[in-house]
């Protein structure tokens, strides 16, 4: 047994990549075996490995994780990236909380028609804008720290880095007003397990392409006629 | 200031319900204010409490939190329901999200429109069957124990309990093929602080009607 924490999905963002950020930010390696079939799918269930039928599936210390905040939560508590309490935990469990619904809005939009990505592509914006981010740039300003909860590197700031990155990629210049937020993705993303984490070669994955939707949809058989939210 | 948590929402349901279940499990008094019209809730957003312009909230030992999870997970943790070590907790989250994604479809069914709902509520009823109670079932049956995970009551036991109650009153003959949910919905219906919630009086919310849908339509103005 290698004792590296391996990963069961797609070649592809998805509900994965939140966990590759964190086990990349806390210094873990990590394997990856990547859905390609129907029948390597067929085979997990069959074996008994996905608990609620559904990838992701993290295989660490020899449980079959699903869901994907209960592995990021168990990767953030073993790592030492949830705060020093329950105070602290709380707050990192609020923030993550508004980046996971950000990034939400994102999660769907490779599956969207041309016509529907338009219109998402400025929900996404709007909502950045007008909603997640400014109780972030607060955040960061009421304090004047460099991270955002308990002045001490957390999942809250990993997480909040990806959904940065994911919106900008979306519109490049969506944090033109937030200061704070263009400071704060400069410090975090010059942390040296994050900076090789976003250098090429890393196990990071790219926009999610055709291909990637074609695939997710031939393996799971589902996310045929996806209307935007 | 009375110290006990302060439950801001619509009089429902909705995702303030399993914060009602968790507290009352954990027998801990609240207290609600309902969300009935558009002022209350631009007031609210006005104010600055809200962190991401929504609710639930939940005022509680200083904080005021937003996001179910959050809240949620406070709540367990505070009060001991939340296992012993980290690989407990794991179980426990692990349960607790995948009865939220079966919750979540429960959640938005009345606000589906009339034609899809008797799809939807077929899809319940597939999903609850076929996913998510054979799950449990094969735990209770495995260990033999009262509880769901370390022999102990926990908040995936409050979560279960909250969902196998909510499915059947949608499809009341839904746990025909799943004798230790049975038995475990007697017993976690039995412990005293459950009972109690159970009972006419409490602040448990009726299942939702037209009158939840249109004031939180109205109030959110979706």
């Amino acid at each position: 047994m290698a004792g590296k924490p391996k990963l069961y999905y797609f070649d592809g963002r998805g509900k994965m990549e939140s966990i590759r950020w964190l086990l990349a930010a806390a210094g873990v390696e990590f394997e990856e075996e990547f859905l390609e079939t129907q029948e390597q799918y067929e085979k997990l269930l069959q074996g008994g490995s996905l608990m609620f039928q559904q990838v992701p599936m993290v295989e660490i210390d020899g449980m079959k994780m699903v869901q994907t905040r209960a592995i990021l939560n168990y990767i953030a508590a073993k790592y030492n990236l949830y705060g020093k309490d329950l105070k602290e935990r709380a707050l990192i469990d609020m923030c993550v909380g508004g980046t996971d619904d950000l990034m939400g809005f994102i999660l769907m939009f490779p599956f969207l028609s041309a016509e529907d990505k338009e219109k998402q592509r400025a929900v996404i914006v709007q909502k950045a804008t007008s909603r997640y981010f400014p109780a972030y740039e607060k955040v960061l300003k009421d304090h004047g720290q460099d991270f955002l909860v308990g002045n001490n590197f957390s999942w809250a700031d990993v997480h909040l880095l990806e959904a940065i990155l994911m919106v900008e990629e979306k519109k490049s210049d969506v944090l033109s007003g937030f200061p704070q937020l263009q400071a704060f993705k400069a410090r975090i993303s010059s942390i040296p397990t994050i900076k090789k984490f976003l250098e090429p070669g890393s196990q990071r994955k790219p926009v999610p392409d055709d291909k990637y939707v074609e695939t997710v949809r031939r393996v799971l058989r589902m996310y045929y006629d996806i209307k935007a939210n | 200031m009375s110290g006990k948590p302060r439950l801001t929402y619509f009089n429902g349901r909705g995702r303030m319900e399993p914060v009602r279940w968790l507290l009352a499990a954990a027998g801990v008094e609240f207290e609600e204010i309902f969300l009935e019209t558009r002022e209350q809730y631009e007031k609210l957003i006005k104010d600055g409490v809200l962190m991401f312009q929504q609710v639930p909230l939940v005022e509680i030992d200083g904080m005021k939190m937003v996001q179910t999870r959050a809240i949620l997970s406070y709540i367990a943790g505070k009060y001991n329901l939340y296992g012993k070590d980290l690989k407990e907790r794991a179980l426990i989250d692990m349960y607790v999200e995948g009865i939220a994604d079966l919750m979540q479809m429960i959640l938005v069914f009345p606000f589906s429109p009339p034609e899809a709902k008797e799809k939807n509520l077929d899809s319940i009823k597939e999903r609850a069957t076929n996913r998510y109670f054979p799950v449990f079932e094969k735990v209770l049956k495995q260990h033999g124990q009262d509880f769901l995970v370390g022999n102990k009551f926990s908040w995936a036991d409050v979560q279960l309990t909250e969902a196998i109650l909510a499915v059947e009153e949608k499809i009341p003959a839904v746990l025909s093929g799943f004798p230790q949910l049975q038995a475990f919905k007697v017993r976690m219906s039995n412990m005293p602080t459950i009972k109690k919630f159970l009972q006419p009086g409490s602040p448990r919310k009726p299942p939702p009607d037209e009158r939840y849908v249109e004031t939180v339509l109205k109030v959110l103005k979706i």
